[in-house]
Protein backbone atom coordinates (compact mmCIF):
# COMPACT_ATOMS: atom_id res chain seq x y z
CA UNK A 1 0.00 0.00 0.00
CA UNK A 2 2.80 2.40 0.98
CA UNK A 3 4.57 1.46 -2.19
CA UNK A 4 1.47 2.15 -4.28
CA UNK A 5 1.10 5.63 -2.79
CA UNK A 6 4.77 6.36 -3.48
CA UNK A 7 4.57 5.10 -7.05
CA UNK A 8 1.41 7.10 -7.74
CA UNK A 9 2.99 10.26 -6.34
CA UNK A 10 6.21 9.98 -8.34
CA UNK A 11 4.17 8.89 -11.36
CA UNK A 12 2.24 12.14 -11.11
CA UNK A 13 5.43 14.23 -11.16
CA UNK A 14 6.85 12.25 -14.05
CA UNK A 15 3.50 12.32 -15.81
CA UNK A 16 3.38 16.11 -15.74
CA UNK A 17 6.77 16.22 -17.45
CA UNK A 18 5.46 13.86 -20.13
CA UNK A 19 2.35 16.04 -20.35
CA UNK A 20 4.48 19.16 -20.91
CA UNK A 21 6.38 17.45 -23.69
CA UNK A 22 3.12 16.21 -25.23
CA UNK A 23 1.78 19.76 -24.96
CA UNK A 24 4.79 20.95 -26.94
CA UNK A 25 3.89 18.43 -29.69
CA UNK A 26 0.29 19.68 -29.63
CA UNK A 27 1.46 23.29 -30.01
CA UNK A 28 3.49 22.50 -33.17
CA UNK A 29 0.70 20.34 -34.50
CA UNK A 30 -1.79 23.17 -34.12
CA UNK A 31 0.55 25.72 -35.67
CA UNK A 32 1.84 23.63 -38.58
CA UNK A 33 -0.21 20.43 -38.79
CA UNK A 34 2.78 18.15 -38.49
CA UNK A 35 4.35 15.96 -35.84
CA UNK A 36 7.76 17.35 -35.04
CA UNK A 37 9.79 14.17 -34.77
CA UNK A 38 12.87 16.31 -34.08
CA UNK A 39 11.40 17.69 -30.86
CA UNK A 40 13.45 15.35 -28.60
CA UNK A 41 16.71 16.12 -30.42
CA UNK A 42 16.02 19.86 -30.22
CA UNK A 43 15.17 19.58 -26.52
CA UNK A 44 18.40 17.65 -25.91
CA UNK A 45 20.42 20.37 -27.63
CA UNK A 46 18.71 22.84 -25.31
CA UNK A 47 19.57 20.77 -22.23
CA UNK A 48 23.22 20.65 -23.35
CA UNK A 49 23.08 24.45 -23.52
CA UNK A 50 21.67 24.52 -19.99
CA UNK A 51 24.41 22.11 -18.86
CA UNK A 52 27.11 24.36 -20.30
CA UNK A 53 25.63 27.56 -18.88
CA UNK A 54 25.03 26.06 -15.43
CA UNK A 55 28.57 24.67 -15.49
CA UNK A 56 30.01 28.07 -16.36
CA UNK A 57 27.90 30.21 -14.03
CA UNK A 58 27.05 27.78 -11.25
CA UNK A 59 23.43 28.87 -11.49
CA UNK A 60 20.65 26.39 -12.27
CA UNK A 61 18.36 29.30 -13.19
CA UNK A 62 20.75 30.70 -15.79
CA UNK A 63 20.87 27.22 -17.28
CA UNK A 64 17.07 27.05 -17.31
CA UNK A 65 16.88 30.36 -19.16
CA UNK A 66 19.47 29.08 -21.66
CA UNK A 67 17.44 25.93 -22.26
CA UNK A 68 14.24 27.91 -22.92
CA UNK A 69 15.98 30.31 -25.30
CA UNK A 70 17.86 27.56 -27.13
CA UNK A 71 14.74 25.40 -27.54
CA UNK A 72 12.81 28.39 -28.92
CA UNK A 73 15.61 29.58 -31.20
CA UNK A 74 16.42 26.16 -32.65
CA UNK A 75 12.78 25.38 -33.38
CA UNK A 76 12.22 28.81 -34.95
CA UNK A 77 15.30 28.25 -37.13
CA UNK A 78 14.07 24.79 -38.11
CA UNK A 79 10.73 26.24 -39.19
CA UNK A 80 12.17 29.23 -41.07
CA UNK A 81 15.15 27.43 -42.55
CA UNK A 82 13.80 23.97 -43.36
CA UNK A 83 10.13 23.22 -42.89
CA UNK A 84 8.93 26.38 -44.65
CA UNK A 85 10.99 25.47 -47.70
CA UNK A 86 9.50 22.03 -48.37
CA UNK A 87 6.22 21.51 -50.27
CA UNK A 88 3.29 22.52 -48.05
CA UNK A 89 0.42 20.56 -49.58
CA UNK A 90 0.84 17.47 -47.43
CA UNK A 91 2.28 17.03 -43.92
CA UNK A 92 4.66 14.30 -45.05
CA UNK A 93 7.62 16.33 -46.44
CA UNK A 94 7.84 18.39 -43.24
CA UNK A 95 7.82 15.28 -41.08
CA UNK A 96 10.51 13.63 -43.21
CA UNK A 97 12.68 16.73 -42.85
CA UNK A 98 12.15 16.53 -39.07
CA UNK A 99 13.23 12.88 -39.00
CA UNK A 100 16.35 13.76 -41.00
CA UNK A 101 17.06 16.53 -38.53
CA UNK A 102 16.95 14.04 -35.63
CA UNK A 103 19.83 12.12 -37.21
CA UNK A 104 21.84 15.28 -37.89
CA UNK A 105 21.40 16.72 -34.38
CA UNK A 106 21.96 13.47 -32.52
CA UNK A 107 25.05 12.60 -34.57
CA UNK A 108 26.43 16.08 -34.01
CA UNK A 109 25.85 15.81 -30.25
CA UNK A 110 27.40 12.32 -30.27
CA UNK A 111 30.48 13.52 -32.14
CA UNK A 112 30.87 16.58 -29.94
CA UNK A 113 30.20 15.06 -26.53
CA UNK A 114 30.62 11.28 -26.91
CA UNK A 115 28.23 8.59 -25.76
CA UNK A 116 28.74 8.84 -22.02
CA UNK A 117 26.04 10.12 -19.68
CA UNK A 118 26.94 13.36 -17.95
CA UNK A 119 25.36 13.49 -14.51
CA UNK A 120 23.18 16.56 -14.01
CA UNK A 121 22.43 17.67 -10.49
CA UNK A 122 18.88 18.52 -9.54
CA UNK A 123 18.49 21.98 -8.01
CA UNK A 124 16.58 20.49 -5.06
CA UNK A 125 16.90 17.38 -2.91
CA UNK A 126 15.69 14.21 -4.60
CA UNK A 127 15.10 12.18 -1.44
CA UNK A 128 11.38 11.90 -0.75
CA UNK A 129 9.70 13.35 2.32
CA UNK A 130 8.48 10.60 4.61
CA UNK A 131 5.00 11.24 5.98
CA UNK A 132 3.87 8.83 8.70
CA UNK A 133 6.37 6.21 7.56
CA UNK A 134 5.27 6.48 3.88
CA UNK A 135 7.77 7.98 1.44
CA UNK A 136 6.04 10.55 -0.77
CA UNK A 137 7.29 13.28 -3.11
CA UNK A 138 10.79 14.71 -2.96
CA UNK A 139 11.41 18.46 -2.89
CA UNK A 140 12.53 18.13 -6.52
CA UNK A 141 9.25 16.39 -7.42
CA UNK A 142 7.38 19.28 -5.81
CA UNK A 143 9.48 21.72 -7.82
CA UNK A 144 8.63 19.82 -11.03
CA UNK A 145 4.93 19.79 -10.17
CA UNK A 146 4.93 23.51 -9.43
CA UNK A 147 6.81 24.47 -12.59
CA UNK A 148 4.70 22.20 -14.79
CA UNK A 149 1.39 23.46 -13.39
CA UNK A 150 2.54 27.08 -13.59
CA UNK A 151 3.52 26.60 -17.22
CA UNK A 152 0.21 24.96 -18.07
CA UNK A 153 -1.58 27.91 -16.47
CA UNK A 154 0.60 30.37 -18.36
CA UNK A 155 -0.05 28.64 -21.69
CA UNK A 156 -3.81 28.52 -21.03
CA UNK A 157 -3.75 32.25 -20.33
CA UNK A 158 -1.61 32.99 -23.39
CA UNK A 159 -3.84 31.05 -25.78
CA UNK A 160 -7.23 31.96 -24.31
CA UNK A 161 -6.74 35.29 -22.60
CA UNK A 162 -4.56 37.37 -24.91
CA UNK A 163 -4.91 38.80 -28.42
CA UNK A 164 -1.67 37.04 -29.37
CA UNK A 165 -3.27 33.73 -28.38
CA UNK A 166 -6.37 34.61 -30.39
CA UNK A 167 -4.17 35.16 -33.44
CA UNK A 168 -2.25 31.93 -32.80
CA UNK A 169 -5.48 29.94 -32.60
CA UNK A 170 -7.03 31.64 -35.63
CA UNK A 171 -3.89 31.13 -37.74
CA UNK A 172 -3.82 27.45 -36.85
CA UNK A 173 -7.49 26.90 -37.60
CA UNK A 174 -7.95 29.06 -40.71
CA UNK A 175 -4.72 30.53 -42.11
CA UNK A 176 -6.21 32.06 -45.23
CA UNK A 177 -9.11 33.79 -43.48
CA UNK A 178 -6.73 35.01 -40.78
CA UNK A 179 -4.42 36.59 -43.35
CA UNK A 180 -7.40 38.35 -44.92
CA UNK A 181 -8.06 39.85 -41.49
CA UNK A 182 -4.52 41.19 -41.29
CA UNK A 183 -3.04 38.50 -39.02
CA UNK A 184 0.63 37.87 -39.81
CA UNK A 185 0.17 34.12 -40.14
CA UNK A 186 3.76 33.19 -41.13
CA UNK A 187 4.98 34.95 -38.00
CA UNK A 188 2.39 33.13 -35.89
CA UNK A 189 3.55 29.78 -37.26
CA UNK A 190 7.18 30.56 -36.36
CA UNK A 191 6.05 31.72 -32.93
CA UNK A 192 4.17 28.45 -32.41
CA UNK A 193 7.34 26.50 -33.22
CA UNK A 194 9.43 28.65 -30.90
CA UNK A 195 6.95 28.32 -28.05
CA UNK A 196 6.81 24.60 -28.52
CA UNK A 197 10.62 24.35 -28.53
CA UNK A 198 10.82 26.21 -25.23
CA UNK A 199 8.18 23.97 -23.61
CA UNK A 200 9.92 20.80 -24.85
CA UNK A 201 13.28 22.08 -23.60
CA UNK A 202 11.82 22.74 -20.16
CA UNK A 203 10.29 19.27 -19.99
CA UNK A 204 13.58 17.63 -20.94
CA UNK A 205 15.48 19.79 -18.47
CA UNK A 206 13.14 18.76 -15.66
CA UNK A 207 13.49 15.09 -16.61
CA UNK A 208 17.25 14.64 -17.06
CA UNK A 209 18.30 15.00 -13.37
CA UNK A 210 15.97 12.11 -12.47
CA UNK A 211 17.53 9.84 -15.10
CA UNK A 212 20.98 8.46 -15.82
CA UNK A 213 22.31 11.80 -16.99
CA UNK A 214 22.72 13.79 -20.16
CA UNK A 215 23.68 12.38 -23.54
CA UNK A 216 22.43 12.70 -27.12
CA UNK A 217 19.54 10.29 -26.48
CA UNK A 218 18.39 11.57 -23.09
CA UNK A 219 14.99 12.73 -24.32
CA UNK A 220 14.24 9.86 -26.74
CA UNK A 221 12.08 7.89 -24.34
CA UNK A 222 10.34 11.08 -23.25
CA UNK A 223 9.43 11.67 -26.90
CA UNK A 224 8.02 8.14 -27.25
CA UNK A 225 5.92 8.62 -24.13
CA UNK A 226 4.76 12.08 -25.15
CA UNK A 227 3.97 10.95 -28.68
CA UNK A 228 1.86 8.14 -27.25
CA UNK A 229 0.07 10.70 -25.12
CA UNK A 230 -0.48 13.06 -28.02
CA UNK A 231 -1.99 10.27 -30.10
CA UNK A 232 -4.02 9.10 -27.12
CA UNK A 233 -5.42 12.52 -26.29
CA UNK A 234 -5.66 13.80 -29.84
CA UNK A 235 -2.92 15.96 -31.31
CA UNK A 236 -5.29 18.92 -31.33
CA UNK A 237 -6.17 18.81 -27.66
CA UNK A 238 -4.13 20.47 -24.90
CA UNK A 239 -6.47 18.97 -22.30
CA UNK A 240 -5.94 15.53 -23.83
CA UNK A 241 -2.18 16.01 -23.59
CA UNK A 242 -2.44 16.90 -19.90
CA UNK A 243 -4.69 14.03 -18.88
CA UNK A 244 -2.90 11.52 -21.12
CA UNK A 245 0.48 12.65 -19.81
CA UNK A 246 -0.46 12.03 -16.22
CA UNK A 247 -1.96 8.63 -17.13
CA UNK A 248 1.17 7.52 -18.99
CA UNK A 249 3.41 8.83 -16.20
CA UNK A 250 1.50 6.84 -13.61
CA UNK A 251 1.50 3.75 -15.87
CA UNK A 252 5.28 3.95 -16.31
CA UNK A 253 5.78 4.46 -12.59
CA UNK A 254 3.58 1.49 -11.64
CA UNK A 255 5.08 -0.86 -14.23
CA UNK A 256 8.61 0.19 -13.24
CA UNK A 257 7.83 -0.26 -9.56
CA UNK A 258 6.13 -3.64 -9.77
CA UNK A 259 7.63 -5.26 -12.88
CA UNK A 260 10.99 -3.52 -13.36
CA UNK A 261 12.33 -0.59 -15.36
CA UNK A 262 12.98 -2.74 -18.42
CA UNK A 263 9.28 -3.47 -18.88
CA UNK A 264 8.13 0.18 -18.82
CA UNK A 265 9.02 1.07 -22.44
CA UNK A 266 7.27 -2.13 -23.56
CA UNK A 267 4.14 -1.13 -21.65
CA UNK A 268 4.12 2.28 -23.31
CA UNK A 269 4.69 0.81 -26.78
CA UNK A 270 1.89 -1.70 -26.12
CA UNK A 271 -0.38 1.21 -25.20
CA UNK A 272 0.62 3.12 -28.36
CA UNK A 273 -0.05 0.04 -30.52
CA UNK A 274 -3.40 -0.44 -28.85
CA UNK A 275 -4.39 3.18 -29.45
CA UNK A 276 -3.40 3.00 -33.10
CA UNK A 277 -5.33 -0.26 -33.48
CA UNK A 278 -8.45 1.25 -31.97
CA UNK A 279 -8.01 4.51 -33.89
CA UNK A 280 -6.44 3.24 -37.12
CA UNK A 281 -6.79 6.61 -38.82
CA UNK A 282 -4.72 7.81 -35.87
CA UNK A 283 -2.91 11.07 -36.10
CA UNK A 284 -3.47 11.71 -39.77
CA UNK A 285 -7.25 11.77 -39.50
CA UNK A 286 -7.13 15.17 -37.84
CA UNK A 287 -5.22 16.70 -40.76
CA UNK A 288 -8.38 16.71 -42.83
CA UNK A 289 -10.47 18.98 -40.61
CA UNK A 290 -8.43 22.14 -41.16
CA UNK A 291 -10.39 24.73 -43.13
CA UNK A 292 -8.95 27.28 -45.54
CA UNK B 1 -10.70 61.68 -59.49
CA UNK B 2 -8.43 58.73 -58.78
CA UNK B 3 -10.04 55.34 -58.43
CA UNK B 4 -10.29 53.66 -55.01
CA UNK B 5 -9.47 50.38 -56.69
CA UNK B 6 -7.83 50.01 -60.08
CA UNK B 7 -6.76 46.91 -61.97
CA UNK B 8 -4.40 47.17 -64.94
CA UNK B 9 -3.53 44.41 -67.39
CA UNK B 10 -4.23 41.67 -64.86
CA UNK B 11 -3.42 38.18 -66.13
CA UNK B 12 -4.07 35.27 -63.79
CA UNK B 13 -4.02 31.57 -64.56
CA UNK B 14 -3.60 28.22 -62.94
CA UNK B 15 -2.09 25.47 -65.10
CA UNK B 16 -3.13 26.10 -68.70
CA UNK B 17 -4.63 29.09 -70.48
CA UNK B 18 -5.10 32.19 -68.30
CA UNK B 19 -8.45 32.65 -66.55
CA UNK B 20 -8.09 36.44 -66.63
CA UNK B 21 -6.27 37.91 -69.59
CA UNK B 22 -5.13 41.50 -69.35
CA UNK B 23 -8.17 42.56 -67.35
CA UNK B 24 -8.70 46.25 -66.59
CA UNK B 25 -11.18 47.69 -64.11
CA UNK B 26 -11.58 50.85 -62.05
CA UNK B 27 -13.92 51.42 -59.12
CA UNK B 28 -14.52 54.97 -57.87
CA UNK B 29 -14.51 55.83 -54.17
CA UNK B 30 -17.89 55.03 -52.59
CA UNK B 31 -19.05 53.13 -55.63
CA UNK B 32 -20.79 49.74 -55.39
CA UNK B 33 -19.95 47.57 -58.38
CA UNK B 34 -21.61 44.24 -59.11
CA UNK B 35 -19.18 41.71 -60.60
CA UNK B 36 -21.20 39.32 -62.76
CA UNK B 37 -20.43 36.36 -64.96
CA UNK B 38 -21.28 32.73 -65.56
CA UNK B 39 -19.90 29.92 -63.38
CA UNK B 40 -16.19 29.67 -64.03
CA UNK B 41 -15.94 33.14 -65.57
CA UNK B 42 -13.22 34.08 -63.10
CA UNK B 43 -14.96 36.20 -60.46
CA UNK B 44 -13.40 34.35 -57.54
CA UNK B 45 -10.05 34.32 -59.31
CA UNK B 46 -10.20 38.10 -59.73
CA UNK B 47 -11.07 38.75 -56.08
CA UNK B 48 -8.32 36.39 -54.87
CA UNK B 49 -5.78 38.14 -57.09
CA UNK B 50 -6.89 41.51 -55.70
CA UNK B 51 -6.42 40.46 -52.09
CA UNK B 52 -3.14 38.71 -52.89
CA UNK B 53 -4.24 35.12 -52.20
CA UNK B 54 -3.48 34.19 -55.82
CA UNK B 55 -0.37 35.61 -57.48
CA UNK B 56 -1.00 37.09 -60.95
CA UNK B 57 1.21 36.35 -63.94
CA UNK B 58 1.16 39.99 -64.95
CA UNK B 59 -0.56 43.26 -64.17
CA UNK B 60 -1.04 45.62 -61.26
CA UNK B 61 -3.59 46.27 -58.54
CA UNK B 62 -3.81 49.81 -57.17
CA UNK B 63 -5.51 50.88 -53.96
CA UNK B 64 -6.04 54.65 -53.91
CA UNK B 65 -3.35 54.91 -56.54
CA UNK B 66 -0.78 52.88 -54.57
CA UNK B 67 0.58 49.72 -56.18
CA UNK B 68 -0.13 46.65 -54.04
CA UNK B 69 1.95 44.18 -56.05
CA UNK B 70 4.71 43.79 -53.48
CA UNK B 71 2.43 43.62 -50.45
CA UNK B 72 1.45 40.40 -48.68
CA UNK B 73 -2.18 39.45 -48.10
CA UNK B 74 -2.04 40.68 -44.51
CA UNK B 75 -0.46 44.00 -45.46
CA UNK B 76 -3.13 44.61 -48.10
CA UNK B 77 -5.74 43.92 -45.42
CA UNK B 78 -4.08 46.44 -43.11
CA UNK B 79 -4.05 49.01 -45.92
CA UNK B 80 -7.85 48.79 -46.06
CA UNK B 81 -8.59 46.05 -48.56
CA UNK B 82 -11.02 43.59 -46.99
CA UNK B 83 -12.27 40.38 -48.54
CA UNK B 84 -15.11 38.11 -47.52
CA UNK B 85 -14.12 34.96 -49.41
CA UNK B 86 -16.37 32.45 -51.11
CA UNK B 87 -18.17 30.11 -48.73
CA UNK B 88 -18.74 30.87 -45.10
CA UNK B 89 -15.42 32.17 -44.01
CA UNK B 90 -16.00 31.98 -40.29
CA UNK B 91 -13.22 30.57 -38.13
CA UNK B 92 -15.30 27.66 -36.90
CA UNK B 93 -13.07 26.86 -33.91
CA UNK B 94 -13.54 30.36 -32.48
CA UNK B 95 -16.66 31.83 -30.91
CA UNK B 96 -18.68 34.58 -32.57
CA UNK B 97 -17.18 37.09 -30.16
CA UNK B 98 -13.62 35.90 -30.86
CA UNK B 99 -14.21 36.06 -34.61
CA UNK B 100 -15.34 39.67 -34.28
CA UNK B 101 -12.45 40.62 -32.00
CA UNK B 102 -10.08 39.12 -34.55
CA UNK B 103 -11.58 41.39 -37.21
CA UNK B 104 -11.24 44.42 -34.95
CA UNK B 105 -7.71 43.60 -33.83
CA UNK B 106 -5.39 45.83 -35.73
CA UNK B 107 -7.56 48.84 -36.51
CA UNK B 108 -9.03 49.26 -33.01
CA UNK B 109 -6.01 49.24 -30.71
CA UNK B 110 -6.90 48.74 -27.07
CA UNK B 111 -9.30 46.36 -25.40
CA UNK B 112 -11.92 49.03 -24.61
CA UNK B 113 -12.04 50.36 -28.17
CA UNK B 114 -12.43 46.84 -29.52
CA UNK B 115 -15.29 46.10 -27.16
CA UNK B 116 -17.13 49.24 -28.30
CA UNK B 117 -16.58 48.42 -31.98
CA UNK B 118 -17.77 44.83 -31.50
CA UNK B 119 -20.84 46.04 -29.60
CA UNK B 120 -21.76 48.23 -32.60
CA UNK B 121 -21.57 45.15 -34.82
CA UNK B 122 -24.00 43.35 -32.52
CA UNK B 123 -26.39 46.30 -32.93
CA UNK B 124 -26.09 46.01 -36.69
CA UNK B 125 -26.63 42.24 -36.77
CA UNK B 126 -28.92 41.42 -33.89
CA UNK B 127 -29.04 37.63 -34.37
CA UNK B 128 -25.29 37.56 -33.68
CA UNK B 129 -25.71 39.19 -30.27
CA UNK B 130 -27.69 36.18 -29.05
CA UNK B 131 -24.98 33.78 -30.26
CA UNK B 132 -21.91 35.62 -29.08
CA UNK B 133 -20.42 32.68 -27.19
CA UNK B 134 -21.41 30.03 -29.74
CA UNK B 135 -18.62 28.44 -31.75
CA UNK B 136 -18.50 29.29 -35.46
CA UNK B 137 -19.51 25.79 -36.52
CA UNK B 138 -22.72 26.01 -34.50
CA UNK B 139 -24.09 28.91 -36.57
CA UNK B 140 -26.59 28.75 -39.40
CA UNK B 141 -25.54 29.76 -42.90
CA UNK B 142 -27.18 33.16 -42.59
CA UNK B 143 -25.57 33.81 -39.21
CA UNK B 144 -22.18 32.87 -40.62
CA UNK B 145 -22.54 35.25 -43.53
CA UNK B 146 -23.59 38.05 -41.15
CA UNK B 147 -20.58 37.25 -39.00
CA UNK B 148 -18.22 37.29 -41.99
CA UNK B 149 -19.62 40.62 -43.20
CA UNK B 150 -19.71 42.18 -39.73
CA UNK B 151 -16.15 41.04 -39.08
CA UNK B 152 -14.92 42.52 -42.39
CA UNK B 153 -16.63 45.86 -41.67
CA UNK B 154 -15.02 46.01 -38.20
CA UNK B 155 -11.67 46.62 -39.87
CA UNK B 156 -13.15 49.83 -41.36
CA UNK B 157 -11.96 48.90 -44.85
CA UNK B 158 -11.56 51.33 -47.71
CA UNK B 159 -12.53 48.71 -50.27
CA UNK B 160 -14.61 45.61 -49.55
CA UNK B 161 -14.52 42.57 -51.82
CA UNK B 162 -17.41 40.13 -51.42
CA UNK B 163 -17.62 36.73 -53.08
CA UNK B 164 -21.20 35.49 -53.44
CA UNK B 165 -22.51 36.49 -50.03
CA UNK B 166 -26.04 35.40 -51.01
CA UNK B 167 -25.06 31.79 -51.71
CA UNK B 168 -27.58 29.44 -50.11
CA UNK B 169 -29.35 32.11 -48.09
CA UNK B 170 -33.08 32.81 -47.79
CA UNK B 171 -34.28 35.89 -49.76
CA UNK B 172 -35.08 37.77 -46.56
CA UNK B 173 -31.53 37.31 -45.23
CA UNK B 174 -30.10 38.27 -48.63
CA UNK B 175 -32.03 41.52 -48.69
CA UNK B 176 -30.98 42.26 -45.11
CA UNK B 177 -27.30 41.77 -46.00
CA UNK B 178 -27.64 43.84 -49.17
CA UNK B 179 -29.37 46.55 -47.16
CA UNK B 180 -26.52 46.74 -44.69
CA UNK B 181 -24.03 46.92 -47.55
CA UNK B 182 -25.89 49.69 -49.33
CA UNK B 183 -26.32 51.70 -46.14
CA UNK B 184 -22.67 51.29 -45.13
CA UNK B 185 -21.48 52.36 -48.56
CA UNK B 186 -23.71 55.43 -48.47
CA UNK B 187 -22.85 56.44 -44.90
CA UNK B 188 -19.12 55.73 -44.83
CA UNK B 189 -18.07 56.02 -48.46
CA UNK B 190 -17.06 52.35 -48.49
CA UNK B 191 -16.19 51.07 -51.95
CA UNK B 192 -17.65 47.66 -52.75
CA UNK B 193 -16.90 45.06 -55.40
CA UNK B 194 -19.62 42.43 -55.14
CA UNK B 195 -19.29 39.15 -57.06
CA UNK B 196 -22.70 37.56 -57.38
CA UNK B 197 -24.69 34.89 -59.19
CA UNK B 198 -27.78 36.49 -57.72
CA UNK B 199 -27.86 39.17 -60.44
CA UNK B 200 -31.12 40.80 -59.40
CA UNK B 201 -30.09 41.35 -55.78
CA UNK B 202 -26.63 42.54 -56.72
CA UNK B 203 -27.90 45.02 -59.32
CA UNK B 204 -30.55 46.29 -56.91
CA UNK B 205 -27.89 47.81 -54.66
CA UNK B 206 -25.10 48.41 -57.18
CA UNK B 207 -24.30 51.65 -58.99
CA UNK B 208 -22.69 49.81 -61.84
CA UNK B 209 -22.42 46.27 -63.15
CA UNK B 210 -19.50 44.64 -64.95
CA UNK B 211 -19.72 41.29 -66.69
CA UNK B 212 -16.73 38.98 -66.93
CA UNK B 213 -16.44 36.61 -69.86
CA UNK B 214 -13.49 34.80 -71.43
CA UNK B 215 -11.00 36.52 -69.18
CA UNK B 216 -12.02 40.13 -69.69
CA UNK B 217 -14.69 42.69 -68.86
CA UNK B 218 -17.20 42.48 -71.71
CA UNK B 219 -19.93 44.73 -70.34
CA UNK B 220 -19.58 47.76 -68.10
CA UNK B 221 -22.80 49.67 -67.60
CA UNK B 222 -24.93 51.44 -64.97
CA UNK B 223 -26.77 48.89 -62.84
CA UNK B 224 -30.21 50.14 -63.78
CA UNK B 225 -29.45 49.82 -67.48
CA UNK B 226 -28.16 46.26 -67.06
CA UNK B 227 -31.15 45.23 -65.01
CA UNK B 228 -33.51 46.43 -67.75
CA UNK B 229 -31.72 44.90 -70.72
CA UNK B 230 -32.95 41.35 -71.31
CA UNK B 231 -30.78 40.82 -74.40
CA UNK B 232 -27.63 41.61 -72.45
CA UNK B 233 -28.65 39.43 -69.54
CA UNK B 234 -29.44 36.61 -71.90
CA UNK B 235 -26.15 36.85 -73.77
CA UNK B 236 -23.82 36.88 -70.78
CA UNK B 237 -25.70 35.74 -67.73
CA UNK B 238 -27.84 32.97 -69.20
CA UNK B 239 -31.35 34.08 -68.29
N1 LIG C 1 -7.20 26.45 -57.77
C1 LIG C 1 -7.50 26.30 -59.08
N2 LIG C 1 -6.74 25.49 -59.85
C2 LIG C 1 -7.01 25.34 -61.16
N3 LIG C 1 -8.03 25.94 -61.80
C3 LIG C 1 -8.84 26.74 -61.09
C4 LIG C 1 -8.62 26.96 -59.69
N4 LIG C 1 -9.57 27.81 -59.23
C5 LIG C 1 -10.35 28.09 -60.30
N5 LIG C 1 -9.92 27.47 -61.41
C6 LIG C 1 -10.52 27.59 -62.75
O1 LIG C 1 -10.54 28.94 -63.10
C7 LIG C 1 -11.75 29.27 -63.75
C8 LIG C 1 -12.41 30.44 -63.03
O2 LIG C 1 -12.83 30.00 -61.76
P1 LIG C 1 -13.46 30.99 -60.68
O3 LIG C 1 -13.62 30.21 -59.43
O4 LIG C 1 -12.68 32.22 -60.65
O5 LIG C 1 -14.89 31.27 -61.34
P2 LIG C 1 -16.12 32.04 -60.72
O6 LIG C 1 -16.48 33.09 -61.70
O7 LIG C 1 -15.87 32.44 -59.34
O8 LIG C 1 -17.23 30.89 -60.77
P3 LIG C 1 -18.46 30.63 -59.77
O9 LIG C 1 -19.53 31.56 -60.15
O10 LIG C 1 -18.83 29.20 -60.08
O11 LIG C 1 -17.96 30.79 -58.38
C9 LIG C 1 -12.58 28.01 -63.79
O12 LIG C 1 -12.44 27.43 -65.06
C10 LIG C 1 -11.95 27.13 -62.74
O13 LIG C 1 -12.07 25.79 -63.11
MG1 LIG D 1 -16.66 31.95 -57.52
Amino acid sequence: MDRLVFLLATGLARGLVVALFALSLVIVWRAARLVNFAQAAVATVAVFAAFAVTGATGSFWAGLAAALLTGAAVNAAVERGLVRRVPQGSPLPGMIVAIGLVMVLQSALGIAFGPRHRPMAAPFDERPFVVGGVPLLSPYDLFVLTVALALVGLLAWLFNGTTLGLQLRASAAAPEVSRLLGVRVPRMVTLGWALSGAVAALAALLLVPTELGLNAHSADLLFVHAFTVAVLGGLDSPTGALIGGVLVGVLVSLVTGYLGAGVAPLAVLALLTLVLLVRPAGIFAAAQVRAA
Amino acid sequence: MSAALAVEGLTVGYAGAPVLDGLALAVAPGEVVALLGANGAGKTTLLRALSGLTAPRAGRVLLDGADLSDLSVEDRARRGLAQVPEGRSVVTELTVDENLHLGALWCHPGRAARRVAVARTYDLFEPLARRRSSLGHQLSGGERQMLALGRALLARPRVLLLDEPSLGLAPRVVSQLMGVLRATARETGLTVLLAEQNVTSALSIADRGVVLSLGAVVVDAPAAELADDPALRHAYLGF
